[in-house]
């Protein structure tokens, strides 16, 4: 890894992307994509990490497991825009704070 | 080369699975061609398919590692295959009365309980941080879209919603976990993490990776604190859905979680320990008392069984074989209870629909005494009362947690036990000493079968299952060590 970037420097972004993906989930009080965007930033963080750690390594198998996570991600998150739209079919909304049915 | 009858006889230890496979993609056909108003008979057809499937399990016992070394097939994998595969085949059972009113008429309800119920199987027989990931998901993707499977429904999807976001928080730790341990040690393998752990010693890395997929995995039990989304999503979802998220898909993470403290991350024991002890004890208490505030039975339910992975951890905090004994026993004997459990919510049934609150249960003792008497032994069996299963249970993951001096845990845990007896019976107390307010309808003779097997189980355990169990969880833990 050229120009002095190294293994802890790709680390580091991902465990920054990894945060503000937690942070965006826990935070975000407006818009229900916003979490689904989160939740993307989360897995692309473990990517980056998966495939850091493969060309460290020198080691393939990390970047098969980068592989499966985008593909698992795509439909995850396929199913989670499908639960969205019901959830707007039902309610008219899909802002954060109408999910309030349920509390105790 | 090996000719192609020999390569699939080498695939003995994944015939069950396979099996599963084939049949849940061909019930999806029939599905599909069939008509509308006989599509319940996909369900039978997913019942007897799940039977068989266990019956392959039990029968064909073939212990191998297969798929370059993905996939292992043990003795534990199999017995706690058979809890995962008999609790799916209860929760499609408790499904069949009323089920266009919970929406589990639609023939897709039961080709996801079988495939959720193949991701655990792959779970339960993970053997690679890959294989263990793809069959996470392919339980959870099923679980997101059972809970919002009545669609027209607000609180169903409302669950729903909730499931998927905190569902793929959680699988994100997991992988964030996953993506350490293998940068750390080099593998994604199970059997090579443990050996470089062995010879490379702990580092402060590795020790993240696994806190991360711990916390994973806890969200999957609902261990505290990773519950939160618990109670929500088991009052929300459909009442047979809820059944069955309360029964196999926590047999299966609970056996992840088992096979990776107890054999991948053996070496750094003292390290996980610590971890497996904070859940158990803030399950435990977390869910005693908060289980006392509630009204609805099916948010009590879900403390109850936050409370239960709480009572199972501590046998697994203990490391030995007789406290991973004592987790096979507490999950098979949790799987009876809850069954039988969400068979009497199920049977009592107002002109309204079903019984939600716990005061709607109000002199069910007069009305329906049969489904009063079945709730009442098992909430006391829940409880931990001799000579019921629960006792039993309980009994055997506190030993394991004696005989591994952990004296503190031990006592905190009994102590919530006898906390967690009062809002067991507050339900008693409101089914036998209240005035009855409402007519409830008869009861549908499925759930009166199952009623009864269960309810047989839990009473004679000491006598009939009690010991045969205990041998086979003797030799399924036994496996691992």
């Amino acid at each position: 890894m050229g120009l002095g970037i190294g293994l802890g420097h790709y680390l580091t972004v991902g465990a920054i992307l990894f945060t503000l993906g937690v942070f965006g989930i826990f935070l975000n009080r407006k818009n229900i994509i916003v979490i689904l965007m989160s939740v993307e930033l989360i897995l692309l963080a473990v990517n980056l990490n998966f495939v850091a750690f493969s060309a460290q390594l020198n080691d393939l198998q990390g970047q098969v497991f980068a592989l499966l996570i985008l593909t698992v991600a795509a439909a995850e998150a396929a199913i989670g825009l499908a639960i969205l739209v019901i959830f707007y079919r039902n309610r008219g909304s899909i802002a954060v704070e109408d999910v309030n049915m349920m509390k105790g | 080369m090996n000719s192609d009858v020999t390569d699939f006889a080498s695939l003995a230890p994944a015939y069950p699975e396979m099996l599963l496979a084939v049949g849940a993609v061909v019930l999806l056909l029939v599905g599909v061609f069939i008509n509308k108003e006989r599509s319940l008979l996909v369900s039978y057809s997913a019942v007897v398919l799940l039977v068989i499937v266990a019956a392959l399990v039990v029968l064909q016992p073939v212990d191998g590692v297969l798929f370059n070394g993905v996939f292992i097939a043990d003795g534990f994998a199999r017995y706690m295959k058979v809890l995962v595969l008999g609790g799916s085949a209860f929760a499609l059972m408790l499904a069949l009365p009323h089920a266009v009113e919970n929406g589990t008429h639609k023939f897709e309800y039961s080709i996801l309980v079988l495939l959720a119920t193949l991701g655990m199987m792959m779970m339960v027989s993970a053997n690679d941080l890959m294989s263990l990931y793809i069959g996470l998901e392919l339980q959870s993707l099923a679980l997101y879209v059972l809970a919002a499977i009545k669609r027209d429904d607000s609180r169903a999807t409302e669950a729903g919603l909730k499931y998927f976001v905190l569902g793929a928080l959680s699988s994100g730790m997991l992988l964030y976990g996953a993506s350490l341990i293998y940068g750390f040690t080099g593998h994604t393998n199970l059997q090579q993490i443990v050996l470089a752990i062995a010879t490379e010693g702990r580092s402060i890395g590795l020790i993240f990776g696994v806190v991360f997929l711990l916390a994973g995995i806890a969200f999957k039990i609902s261990a505290v604190p990773f519950h939160m989304w618990t109670p929500d999503v088991y009052e929300g979802a459909p009442t047979p859905v809820t059944a069955f998220f309360a029964t196999a898909p926590k047999v299966a993470a609970m056996s992840l979680m088992v096979r990776l403290v107890i054999d991948t991350f053996q070496p750094i024991a003292h390290d996980w320990q610590q971890i497996v002890i904070f859940l158990s004890i803030a399950s435990m208490v977390l869910a005693a008392f908060a289980a006392i505030g509630q009204k609805s039975i099916k948010r009590l339910i879900a403390y109850s069984s936050i409370g239960h992975v709480g009572f199972a951890l501590v046998g697994l905090s203990s490391g030995s074989q007789g406290g991973v004994e004592g987790v096979a026993v507490y999950m098979a004997i949790y799987i009876a209870m809850t069954v039988g459990l969400f068979a009497c919510i199920l049977s009592l049934r107002t002109d309204k629909g079903y019984v939600e609150n716990i005061d709607e249960l109000a002199g069910a003792a007069q009305t329906r005494p049969f489904v009063a008497a079945v709730m009442a032994i098992l909430m006391f069996s829940l409880i931990g009362m001799p000579p019921l299963a629960g006792f039993f249970a309980k009994w055997q993951v506190f030993l394991a947690a004696i005989d591994a001096q952990l004296y503190v845990l031990s006592v905190i845990g009994m102590l919530a036990s006898a906390i967690s007896a009062f809002y067991y019976l507050r339900v008693v107390k409101v089914m036998y000493f209240d005035e009855p307010v409402h007519e409830f309808e008869a009861v549908p003779a499925e759930l009166n079968i199952i009623m009864a097997v269960s309810t047989f189980l839990i009473v004679t355990y000491f006598f009939t299952v009690g010991s045969p169990l205990s041998s086979l969880a003797r030799s399924a833990a036994g496996s691992l060590f």
